[in-house]
Order: structure tokens, then sequence, then C-alpha cells
């Protein structure tokens, strides 16, 4: 596996993550496949064509019918390279796709046409996300309206990002630089202004570029959604409450009033605040008496809550949510809160919400709107200060 | 050799003189006997016609579509016409051009000639089928007049269920209607295929044309009708806004890529098994041996288009559905390859030792394998999942399903029309400018959607307006690309030219110019309105070439169907009752 | 649609043939083939066309089966069920209309049988109707803005979008199942009329048969939405 590591090949982005070598090996494979098959072939076609061309407007030459000896060939033959294939882009697609469980943290919301992150230290930025090399970075992705896809040609990482449930990808960028973050699913009017950028930075920088930033935890921010929707009053830590007791839940199997049990992972407690009669624990009453919070909550609203929920380990008290910083690297959060939402209407691409009154049109103004943003900021930007949120980086115009 | 001899044809001096026969262009005259015509002929020259108008506009998208992508800024248009630009070039294609183009055409032409029956099974539902293909097409075009469509061909909810601002319902509605020409053509075509051949005619004597298009069929009457509930559910949910795809009211918009893509993946084999059936007649007939293992490449393409409905998922490897779903349908998308080597090399085996000649016909197949196997393997690419994670929705994706819609089924239709264009109009076309046109065409294609593949590797995701200027290389593939596509344009309007012209001007055709063994080539060009004088009684295999003087000896529809010596199976015509093919002196 | 093609008579060169048999067509045996087959390819169409209703059904089912319990349980289902008993009296006449036709009975005869299947099938749309029209008076019709169940209907749990899922389903299904019947009775109108005037005779009774073949499938395809829209309530535990 190291040697493929070291694989080159032409035509291809930056290799800036673990997985990109292997890839560009399985695409190298594939392409000399391609090249010896349409040279081996179109070489015997043309060979056959001048070699057995017409020299007689009258002649027919004898019938071949058939053998079944070349048929079973040329069948089975390519069957087991297409195994070859399938069995090696697999392995590198459990890769892909099999979640560490011990990664940074980083919420992903999309939304028309941006970017929005969350990092579990409580930083949040726009368009534009900050990793350290070398470590694991798992991304927990929704999005807000229609269905986007997180592409980064540089790792070789793809996932699409639907809205309505948490779709999960993971990377560990190997060289630290400025890679572009693309949508790849066709999202709307703007799709090719949703560009955004990874910035993978030395850890240490990584470290200073998180102490300048100054929010809460993502936990902690949780905390407070939890306290002020009042989900404490029922669901309390000394197993007394009407609702199941949240300390110790996450990502442990439950048992559900059916008979069946389930892993209380980001979908399971997503589902369960929007709609809590799906999937009950055993020992509450069904129909649960828990209300839905559908469209009560935004998307970073929930994903804050399942942070906090995931802070609480087996003794937490739900009273902190610093400690359950999971993974990354040291808390450093301070206390300001309440800018984000600002930060986010500063960002000249916002749309407003697509779904409000007259908010849908999107006619006129897109290109502009486009070249705006580009007008912003076009240069490389690889100072590591921690740009929360306001960096725009669609591609640069002239 | 020189091009008349291999296809022969009387000047047009001579045949100014001649008394033309009564066929099914001269038996009727006025709109009339054209628009309420229940002759499978006249109406496959009306969806010739429909087809051709609609190729047309989406060409003319396409077209727009890279002269804006020539510079990396969107400057041209802006992004919303942009977005619209290639949603109608998609849709027009696929439902209005690439969907009904061999079948519709050719299919509908050569389906009862080739099984020596008089008509398809239900004339008036073939009528129907082409009324309802005309209102869905107008529908469609008529919504993109308004305004057009911006959610791309695919429609992927819920950006066109509760996001877009455009006419999705009418265009929707249109790719509707005309689904249900898909599947009444579909149902004929199955119909006519089990119970209209002629004495003789069994199953294993039939021209791969015809199996190819009864495995279209199966798809026809098994995907389309999956298609029109899934756009009928986007209407719905669109006019009644009651959450069938919309997460927020607890739709599930994957479910719809599901149902979209159960259709529209086999869609690809309804646009390339028509196209390797009409591939499997010209190369046999211009090597002038049977097809290498007739059976196998039979059967594969019934292996394709079942396996086709089973490898839906490859489009969704990224989409978030389980791991596992990935793996078993890359697996089957590798299965699905195996029938389709196996017609490339049979169609390989078939030129070993034959007797090759490089009328234009030959040459679109040639073009056709060449690009088929790059199209082929590319689709490997896509299939191995951890690769397509990195190449979903790039420019890679782009240049692959081009390769096989464009090299595969445009270039088996254009070769079609070559070929059996004497037979439909009883005229040749310039076999010079066939040939020039054929070669422009394959170079411009290379050059338009080869460098498509660099860029989708290096990471150009597709339907961008705009792309990054700090990446010069991309631009360069662009402008190759777009230089290309001006090229490809050319190569199109050639033929286009030359075939108007030569339905007036052209030299007359006999009635088995290459020769071909097929029925068709054994009835006058054009043929009669009952195809054949009297049912032919086949006795003879399929592509069993007998010597070329027998085989052009076939006048004016009493002949090759009618044995002189019913004993003989492999009866001589009298050459006095000859008309037609006069070039034998 | 493959019956009035089957039944179209031309000039046909067949002088000694049958006045029904298309020209294109060698013989009767031919013909009718090609209609029999024509309509099961018909119908293995109609089946994928249901079938994309009866994913969503499945999918959203699994994924709301509470909401799906407790819509179900609001139907009617002994409305339902009476049109259940009336679909199968009508699948019977039919099929004794065909027998009637297959062995030349006399045209009242076949008359009376086609006349019971469209009245029975009328009567299937009048209580459709009927259900329609409550579910309507119950704000159930799922269209936005006017679905809107009393606050009391459902149990106060149930997200009201996931009782809409249910009903825009049943909407659909049923509806498209109504049009199949509406389509059905138009069709079988001409056959009447055809019979009337003495079309049908053992040699000739395609059209019957067929549309027979087309009446048995919508009433199969009920005898599928019954259970998985009325009953599954019950099925649960639910129910009134």
């Amino acid at each position: 596996m190291q040697l493929l590591q070291q694989v080159w090949v032409p035509f291809a982005p930056e290799q800036a993550s673990s997985f990109a070598g292997e890839v560009d090996a399985l695409y190298l494979y594939l392409v000399l496949l391609t090249l010896f098959f349409s040279v081996a072939i179109s070489a015997l076609i043309i060979y056959f064509a001048i070699r057995y061309r017409r020299r007689n407007a009258m002649e027919v030459p004898r019938p071949v019918h058939g053998s079944m000896i070349l048929e079973s060939a040329w069948s089975i033959i390519p069957l087991l390279i297409a195994m070859t294939i399938f069995a090696w882009s697999a392995s590198v697609y459990f890769k892909l796709y099999r979640i560490p469980n011990e990664a940074m943290e980083i919420y992903v919301v999309g939304k028309q046409w941006m970017w929005k992150f969350q990092h579990a230290e409580g930083q949040r930025e726009i368009n534009e996300l900050h990793v350290p090399v070398g470590a694991r970075v798992k991304l927990t992705m929704t999005t807000e309206d229609v269905i986007h896809s997180f592409y980064v040609p540089a790792f070789r990482i793809k996932a699409d990002v639907v809205p309505g449930r948490y779709t999960q990808t993971w990377f560990e960028a190997t060289k630290p630089g400025r890679y572009y973050l693309f949508c790849a699913e066709y999202c709307g009017t703007n799709h090719s202004g949703m560009i955004g950028w990874v910035v993978v930075m030395e850890p240490t920088e990584y470290q200073q570029w998180l102490s300048g930033g100054a929010t809460d935890s993502a936990a902690s921010q949780g905390q407070k959604v939890f306290q002020e929707r009042g989900c404490a009053s029922c669901h309390q830590d000394d197993k007394q409450g009407r609702g199941p007791t949240l300390a110790g839940l996450f990502g442990k199997p439950q048992p559900l009033d059916t008979g069946e049990s389930v892993v209380a992972d980001e979908a399971y407690i997503r589902e369960s605040i929007l709609n809590s009669q799906a999937k009950i624990v055993a020992g509450f009453a069904r129909p649960s008496i828990m209300p839905t919070y559908q469209g009560q909550l935004s998307e970073e609203q929930i994903l804050q809550l399942i942070a906090y929920i995931r802070s609480l380990g087996d003794n937490a008290e739900g009273s902190s949510g610093a400690g359950g910083a999971t993974g990354g690297a040291g808390g450093g959060a301070t206390t300001t809160t309440g800018t984000a939402p600002d930060v986010q209407r500063s960002n000249p691409l916002a749309p407003t919400d697509p779904r409000g009154a007259g908010g849908r049109s999107t006619t006129g103004g897109a290109g502009t709107q486009q070249q705006g943003a580009g007008g912003a900021s076009s240069t490389g930007r690889t100072r590591p200060t921690p740009e929360r949120g306001s960096s725009q980086n669609p591609p640069p115009e002239e | 050799m020189s091009t008349a001899a291999v296809t022969p044809g009387t000047r047009v001096g001579e045949s100014r003189a001649r008394h033309p026969h009564v066929n099914y262009l001269n038996a009727d005259y006025g709109i009339k006997s054209w628009l309420l015509t229940l002759d499978h002929k006249r109406i496959a020259l009306l969806y010739l016609a429909s087809i051709s108008f609609f190729f047309l506009l989406g060409g003319a998208y396409a077209v727009a579509i890279r002269v804006e992508l020539l510079t990396p800024a969107g400057d041209l248009v802006q992004s919303q016409t942009y977005n619209k630009l290639f949603t109608h070039h998609g849709i027009l294609m696929v439902f209005f051009f690439l969907i009904p183009s061999i079948p519709a055409v050719l299919g509908n032409f050569l389906i009862p000639l080739m099984i020596g029956a008089k008509d398809l099974a239900f004339p008036r539902l073939n009528l129907l089928s082409w009324y309802i293909y005309m209102v869905g097409g107008v529908m469609t075009f008529w919504a993109l007049l308004l305004g057009g469509v911006d959610t791309g061909w695919t429609f992927y909810t819920p950006f066109s269920s509760t996001f877009s601002n455009t006419y999705v319902v009418m265009a929707g509605l249109g790719i509707f209607i005309n689904g249900f020409s898909s599947i009444l053509t579909g149902l004929n075509f199955i119909v006519t295929i089990h119970t209209m051949r002629a004495p003789g005619m069994t199953w294993f004597r039939l021209p791969l044309f015809i199996w190819s298009h009864y495995a279209t069929s199966l798809i026809f009457i098994l995907g389309t009708p999956v298609i029109a509930i899934t756009v009928l559910l986007l209407a719905l949910e669109r006019l009644a806004r009651i959450g069938i795809f919309d997460p927020a009211l607890g739709g599930d918009p994957v479910l719809f890529q599901h149902l979209f893509w159960f259709y529209s993946h086999p869609a690809v084999y309804i646009m390339i098994l028509p196209s390797m059936g009409v591939i499997s007649e010209l190369v046999a007939t211009f090597s002038r041996k049977p097809i290498f293992g007739y059976s196998f490449v039979a059967f594969s393409s019934i292996a394709i288009a079942v396996f086709g409905f089973l490898v839906w998922g490859h489009h969704m490897f990224v989409s978030g559905q389980s791991v596992y779903a990935g793996l078993v349908f890359s697996l089957l998308s590798f299965a699905v390859a195996i029938p389709s080597a196996v017609k490339v090399f049979n169609w390989t085996a078939t030129f070993y030792r034959g007797s090759i000649s490089y009328d234009t016909p030959m040459l679109y197949a040639f073009a056709f394998i060449g690009l088929f196997i790059i199209g082929g393997m590319t689709g490997l690419f896509l299939a191995a999942t951890g690769l397509d994670v990195h190449l979903h929705d790039t420019y890679f994706v782009v240049a692959h399903f081009h390769y096989i819609m464009v090299g595969g089924a445009v270039m088996g239709y254009l070769g079609g029309m070559h070929f059996w264009w004497p037979k439909i109009t009883g005229r040749m076309y310039p076999e010079g400018w066939g040939r020039f046109s054929a070669l422009v065409v394959f170079v411009g294609f290379n050059l338009t959607f080869f460098p498509q593949f660099l860029l989708g590797y290096m990471g150009m995701p597709r339907r961008y307006h705009a792309y990054p200027l700090d990446q010069p290389i991309w631009q360069v593939l662009h402008v190759m690309s777009s230089a290309g596509a001006s090229i490809l344009a050319v190569g199109f309007i050639i033929p286009a030219i030359y075939f108007v012209w030569s339905m007036r001007y052209g030299r007359f055709a006999p009635a088995n110019p290459w020769p071909g063994t097929g029925l068709e080539w054994r009835t006058t060009s054009p043929p009669p309105t009952e195809n054949f004088r009297k049912t032919p009684v086949v006795t003879w295999e399929a592509y069993e070439f007998r010597p070329v003087e027998e085989m052009r000896i076939v006048g004016p529809g009493e002949t090759a169907d009618q044995p002189a010596d019913p004993g003989h199976p492999r009866n001589r015509v009298a050459p006095e009752t000859l008309e037609h093919g006069k070039d034998k002196e | 649609m493959a019956t009035s093609d089957t039944m179209h008579t031309t000039h046909a060169p067949h002088s000694s043939a049958h006045t029904a048999l298309a020209h294109h067509f060698d013989n009767m045996e031919q013909q009718r083939e090609a209609g029999t087959l024509g309509m099961w390819v018909f119908l293995v169409q109609e089946v994928m066309f249901f079938g994309g209703l009866f994913l969503a059904y499945l999918v959203y089912r699994t994924k709301y089966p509470m909401a799906f319990a407790a819509a179900s349980s609001h139907l009617n289902w002994k409305l339902g069920a009476f049109n259940t008993v009336v679909l199968i009296c009508s699948s019977l006449t039919m099929a004794l209309a065909v027998w009637a036709a297959q062995i030349g009975r006399e045209r009242r005869t076949q008359l009376l049988f086609m006349g019971l299947t469209a009245l029975l099938g009328t009567v299937f749309l009048v209580v459709k109707a009927i259900e329609y029209t409550d579910k309507w008076h119950d704000r159930l019709f799922p269209v936005r803005g006017w679905f809107a169940p009393a606050p009391d209907a459902f149990p106060h749990t149930i997200a009201v979008e996931n009782i809409q899922m249910f009903y825009w389903i049943y909407f659909a299904m049923t509806g498209l199942h109504a049009l199949h019947m509406i389509i059905g009775i138009a069709i079988l109108l001409p056959i009447m009329w055809k019979a009337w005037r003495g079309a049908y005779s053992p040699e000739y009774y395609a059209p019957v048969e067929l549309f027979g073949l087309y009446w048995h499938f919508v009433d199969i395809v009920w005898i599928f939405l019954f259970p998985l829209l009325y009953l599954l309530g019950a099925h649960f535990g639910g129910g009134h």
C-alpha cells in the first residue's frame, strides 16, 4: 500500500489525503486496462479491415459461425478482470466510507449556496474549513434546503449532503495547503458558485487558529438549546424523568419497545427529536408524550444538541459541555456567543430564505452576486488566522 | 474498387425515363395521407421529421453550452440561463431524440420488413404513439418557450419539487405523456415480433437488429411506466405541496433518485441496444459474413436488458445509500459489462476473413466499435465504487455517457440511416460526402469529449456555469472541447444537407444495393405499402450470403419473395422482370 | 387500445376471411394471438405503473408505521369491504360475459352480464365518491392549505405531516385505480353496443375477452389495495 501512495498519474489533482494515492493507483490500473483493450481491439480491427479488404466486388467469403471456446474465453476472462477491479475498488470504497471512531468531529450544513462548518470546539466557518494535517477528520453533514455534495478533488472524497438525514464521510489530510471544495450535486442557480476551501494546516498553526476563535464549544451551545427548549424537564439525569435519561446514551444500543434495539447515533437522535413516535425506548409509553420538533429547530441547532448529548459521558451531570469535545485538539473555547447568525448574514452569497415569500425568485442578479463575491478575495489566502465565516472564495473572476 | 461497384444504382438520366413503381411514398398524396396513415413506414418518416427537429434544437443548446465554457468566467449568459441550457439540452436529447431515435424511426420502418410482415401488429396504436409523442414534445417545447426548466434533466428532488421556480410541471407532464409513446411502441414491437413473423422466420433466423429491438421493447414496457409515475408524483408534489419528496414534510428525496434511475439507467440501454442491433447488420453486410457467434450476440442483448434493471444504484454510490448496497450494485454493473464485451469481440471476429468494404455505414460501424470500447471501459471506472466517489458528478461522467450516447447511439443511428436510406427513399446518398462527414464526425466527437475525461479526473464538477481561473489547464481542455463541438456540428450538418438533397437528386437505388441478406432487401426500394407483394417464406439462415449477382437480382416486389421454383430455396429471378439494379451490366 | 386495433376492419384482400380480420394479419388465429399478447404486455406495463406507488407505500409505511396505522384506522373499512365484494362480483359477471360470447349465447345474455359488470363498476365508483366526500369534509384531502384534520382526529403525538403522507398515497393509489375503473366502463360501453349489434360469436369475441383481462387486472389491484390501505390499522391493533 505504501507503494500505491507514490503513484503519479497525469491530469490528476494534487494528492493531499491518505486516500489520494490509492484512488490514483486504481485509476491508473483502469487506464492501463482501457488502453490495452482499446488499442488491441482497434489494432485488430484495422488489421482485419486492411488484410481482408474487399478486392473483388463479387467475392463472398466462406462463412464462419462461431466458436464455443472463443465465446467462453472472452466471456470469462473479462469477467475475471472485472472482478479484480471490483475487489480493489470495493476495498477503497470501504476505507472511504467506514468512518473511524476516533476522529475530529466537524458538522457541516449545506445551504444554497454556501457551506457552513462547526468544529466541536465551537468555531464556525463559512466556505472555509480549517483542519490540521495528519488528523482524522469526520464530517457529519446535512443541508437546510436541497441536496448538495461535498467534494474535495485533492482528497478524492465526495459525499452527498441530503436534507432530512445525516451523511458522513472522513479524510486524513497529508499535505498542508488550500484545496478546492466543490458542490458536486446540482443545487440551483448559483451551483457553480458554491465553492469553498479546505485549509490544511500544521497542527501547531491549527492550535493557534483554534485558540483565536472565541466561542462556546458545540456541546455547550447545544446545552443552551437543550435548556431553552425545556428538554431537561423530562430528560433528567436521575432516571426519574418522563423521558429516557441521556447520560451515556450516545453510541450505545437502546432497547426499543418493539423488542428491537437501535444504536443511539446521530441519525437516531435526530429522528427522535423530529419524530418522537418513530422509535420508542422500552419502558416508555407508546405513543410517546414527547412533542415533535419538526420545523422548530434549525439543522445547526439539532447538530448542537447532538454534540451536547454526545458530550454527556456515562457519569456526566449534564452541567458542562466542555468535557465533551471528542477527539478534538482540546477545548480552548471561551464564551462569546450569539455572533454566528450575524456572521452568516454578512455573507454576500447568502440568499434570502429560498422558501420565503418572494425569496424564491432566482432570476437576474445571480451572476452579479457571484461576481461581487469573487471580487472579495481571489488570491489564495493562506493566512491561518481564524477567519470565521467571512471568507468567500467562489471562482475568481477577471 | 469504385464506389459504383459496391453501391450500384441507375443514373439520374436513365431513371427519369423510367416509370416509377407504386410504393409507399407515391401510393397516396396530400397532408392527410401522411397524418392519418397507418403504414408503419410513413409513421417512421413522421418520427424522423420530428426527432430531427428536436435533435437540431438540442444541438443548438449544446453549442451555447460549449461557447459559454470557453472562458472560466460565466460571461456569456447568467448562471440561471446556463442551468436552463444544459437542462433543455438533456431533456430534448434524452427523451425526445435518443430514446425514440433508432426504435421509432428505423425500428418502425424495418421491423415488419425484416420479419416479413405487412405492418406492425397494431397500426392504429402505432400512429397513436406518434401523436402522443408529438403532444408530449410540443408540451415540453412549450414549457421551454415559456421560460424553461432549470432542474437538470434528472429532476432531482427536493430541488425540482420544492425549490425550483421554473416550468417543471409542464415539462414533466410532457415527459410523462411522451413515456406512453415509448410504452405503446414497445408493446407493438413485442407483439409484432412474437406473432407476425413470416413462415420460416424462426427466432434464430431473425436479424440481430430484431433481437436488440426486442430487448429494447422489454425495457420500454418494464421501465417507462416507473418514470411515468415518478414524474407524475413530482408534478403532484409541486402542485399540492404534500411532501412526497420533501424531507421537511417527512418525505424522502432519495426515493425519487431510486425511482428515477430504475428507469433512467435501463433507458441508457434503450439508447444503445438498438444501435448495437444496427451495428450487427452493418458488420455482417459489409464483411459479407454471418455475425460470429450469432446466438451469443442475440442473448447478450437480452442479458443487457435484464441486468440493466439491477444496476440503478450505481448512480447513487455517494448519495448516502448503504455501503453494502453500493457493493451489490457495483458487482452487478460489472456483470452487465460482460455481454457488452461479448458483442464487441464477436463483431471483431466477424471481420476475420471477411470481405470488408469501406462504405459510409461501415465507417460509422468502425467508429461505433472504437468509441464504444472507450465508452464501455470508462463505464468500469464509474462502476468501481472507490473510484466513482471521486469521479461521480464530474466531467468524467459527462464524457463517459457522451461516448455511449453520441459515440454509440448516434453513430449507430447515422450508420443505420445511411445503410437503409436507399430502402427508405429509393435514392442513394452521395457516397463521397458520406465518408467525408463520417470522418468529420469521428474527429469532432473525440476532440469534443476526450478532454472531458481529463477535466473530470482533475475534479471539474458537471453543470458548472463558471470554473476556477487558477486552473489554466481546465480552460485549455474546455477550449479543445468547444473546438471539437464546432467540428462535430459541421459533421452533423453535412449529412442533413445531402440527405435532403438526395431525396430529389440522388441516384435511384436498386432493391439491394449493398447487398444485404435481410428480408427488407428482398422487396423494392422503396417498398410497396404492403411491404411484400406476397408473404415471403424464409428458408435460409440469418446472414446467409449468396453469390452477389443472385442477391442483387431482386426486382420490384415480384421476385425474391416469390420462388420461381418453390422446391429450390435460392431461386433466382428472371432478369427481364427487373426494372432496378441496372448496374449489373 | 389493443382491442380497438384488433376490431378495426378494412377492405381486406382475404375475401373469404372474417369481416373482423384486419388487413395486415394472415388469419383470425394470428389476430387473436396478437391481441391477447398485446393485452398481457399492457398489463405488465400496468403492474410497473402501479409498482412505483406500491414502492412509495412500502417506504413510507416502514418509515412511519404509527402514523400509517392511525391514518388507516380512520378509513371506513366497511365501505371498503363492501366495495371489495362489489368488485369481485363484477369480475364474476365479466367472466360470464366472456363465456357467453365464447360459446355463442344469444346477445341478450351477453348484454346482461356486461351490463351487470358496468353497473357494479358504477356502484363501486359511487361508494368511492362517498368515501372521498367524507375525507374531503374531514379535511383529509392532501393539498397544502386544505389538509387540516380535526385536532382530536389523531393522537397528538403523531406528526400531521405523516398522516398526510398516508393520505396522499391513499388518494393516489385509489384515485389511479378509480381512473382505471372509469376508463374500463368507458371501454365497456362501445363493446356492449357492438354486442347488441351481434358482433361477437365463437369465431370472434377477442374484444370481450381482452376487456375481461383488463377488468380482472383492475379488480386484482383493488384486492391488494384494500388490505394495505384499509386493514392496516387493524393489523396494528387500532381500528374502530
